[in-house]
């Protein structure tokens, strides 16, 4: 995405991944400089989070190469995948906190189970992590179920973050907050991105958020990346998908599948 | 040809689910065997499968052996073989009634509860979270519930044997006249250890088969509130009817002479 300098922290080469008959990545090609942040962009069902599930190896690409660190990722496993997991956080459209834990158990899940950081210390991590997100100690011991929707975004970045991974993952991080809340969590990914010195990958439709938290910038139409860019570029892409993505209109390339 | 069709897809949809269903309890068999052993989630699995089904095992287990002796005992009078009644109970019980009730019971209890939550989690994404952090799903949400299960239901069989044999106790003395003397001597004198132990082993098989079903159907479901609500009922039925073959195949195989 930037002018290369060293190796790339994520590169994905020709990515293919369909489900039956409907293919949804036909070889997406990007990549991603260490402590960038980029936000892919791109109508609802383009394969936004399929990509993110791809790097992430919860699903398997068909064809096409995962790079992270120069490292081949798209077919390892076993230790070898939970050393290479070990470097993501990610944080869910709908958080996706365990409901049968409470909110620091959840913080701290990767740390007691991934890392083996005793249960004491990594409470303690935990609520400091939370502080970061701006949350206080007593919520620390309620569930996720007495939580608000903003609340549980701020858990499930506290989450992501708190075994200060190198790559930290948002699919869809201000869908369905309110404005304010939408703000207030977009700095709060600036923030702790920044914090960390981690790099992000974004997946948004939200454009307001794509702008706010990116340094670039991809938009993903018909299974492969269309255009990449700075952020402030955007506005200049010369492309019609993006403009009209950008700009929200319901004239121009793109064409929704509406059925009567 | 349309016919013929669907009989092909049909019959293409069971296969993919057969293999579907290989694969998962190959990587299922595969995870217990090696670590993380997740020592205290077994534990509170043993409690939800096995403590808290203790009352509905010992109610069924206890209505089921009051029937039977009657039944028994009505059917022996036919030609004058009443007296055969704590024989047959304690044989049923231990054999076939005790594992198999336990086991429906337990498919209805535990299965359902067991794929309501596995496929809740899969729809909002928490079984995505578990693989992000580092976590892999199988050992850690199948694997406990397997174990748990297989411990928890020879225990809860071997529970529900000895409630099942007193339902029998209580209708034979205080409804048939049996005396109490009589009908416990009687049991004890009939009832083999193979009886016991083959019921036992029945039982650890219909545990495994619960927890697999369960887990497995609660992986697979797909969409929201119906697709967890059609996990739930496949795994009480596809459960339930494994429980049964299993019966009958665990029996030609440890009653073959």
């Amino acid at each position: 995405m930037t002018a290369p300098t060293s190796t790339p922290k994520i590169q994905l080469i020709g990515v293919k991944k369909r489900f039956g008959s409907k293919v949804v990545l036909d070889g997406v090609d990007l990549t991603i400089e260490k402590q960038s942040s980029v936000v892919i962009i791109g109508g609802s069902g383009t394969g936004k989070s399929v990509t993110v599930k791809c790097i992430l190896g919860i699903l398997r690409p068909e064809e096409g190469t995962i790079l992270v660190d120069g490292e081949d990722i798209t077919h390892i496993g076993g230790a070898a995948r939970d050393r290479v997991m070990k470097k993501f956080g990610m944080l869910f459209q709908g958080s996706a906190l365990f409901d049968s834990l409470p909110v620091w158990e959840n913080v701290a899940f990767g740390l007691i189970q991934g890392h083996g950081v005793p249960r004491s210390k990594a409470r303690d991590i935990a609520i400091q992590k939370l502080a970061k997100v701006g949350l206080t100690e007593d919520v620390a011991f309620l569930s996720p179920a007495e939580l608000s929707g903003g609340m549980q975004k701020r858990v499930g970045l506290a989450r992501a973050i708190a075994a200060d991974p190198q790559i930290i993952f948002f699919d869809e991080p201000t869908t369905g907050l309110d404005p304010i809340m939408a703000d207030i969590i977009n700095d709060l990914i600036i923030s702790t991105v920044k914090d960390v010195g981690a790099t992000a990958l974004s997946i948004t439709h939200d454009m307001v958020s794509a702008r706010k938290i990116s340094d670039h910038i991809a938009m993903l139409y018909g299974g492969r990346i269309i255009w990449t860019g700075p952020t402030g570029e955007i506005d200049n892409s010369g492309n019609p998908y993006v403009e009209q993505f950008i700009h929200g209109r319901a004239e121009g390339p793109i064409k929704m599948a509406v059925k009567a | 040809m349309n016919f013929l069709a669907s009989i092909g897809r049909a019959v293409l949809t069971v296969l993919a689910h057969i293999g579907r269903l290989a694969l998962f309890t190959g990587q299922a068999l595969a995870g217990l065997g090696s670590p993380p052993i997740y020592g205290r989630l077994i534990l509170s699995q043993i409690m939800r499968i096995g403590y808290y089904s203790l009352p509905v095992v010992g109610l069924t287990a206890f209505f089921t052996g009051g029937v039977l002796a009657l039944q028994i005992y009505l059917g022996g009078n036919r030609f004058g073989a009443e007296s055969i009644v704590p024989q047959v109970t304690v044989l049923a019980i231990t054999r076939e009634l005790g594992p198999v009730i336990a086991g429906l019971m337990i498919a209805g209890r535990v299965g359902a509860a067991i794929a309501a939550e596995i496929g809740t989690m899969k729809v909002t994404e928490q079984i995505d979270a578990l693989t992000t952090l580092a976590t892999n799903p199988m050992k850690y949400l199948v694997v406990p519930r397997i174990v748990a299960a297989v411990i928890s239901m020879p225990i809860l069989t071997a529970i529900g044997d000895s409630i099942g044999v007193l339902g029998g106790y209580a209708v034979s003395v205080y409804s048939l006249d049996f005396t109490g003397y009589t009908y416990l001597k009687n049991t004890m004198d009939f009832a083999h250890r193979e009886d016991i132990t083959s019921g036992l082993i029945k039982a650890a098989v219909f545990g495994f088969i619960v927890a697999l079903m369960g887990c497995y159907n609660g992986f697979n479901s797909k969409g929201g509130a119906q697709g967890v609500g059609n996990a739930t009922t496949n795994a009480v039925v596809t459960s339930s009817i494994l429980i049964l073959a299993a019966d009958y195949v665990l029996t030609a195989i440890l009653f073959h002479k």
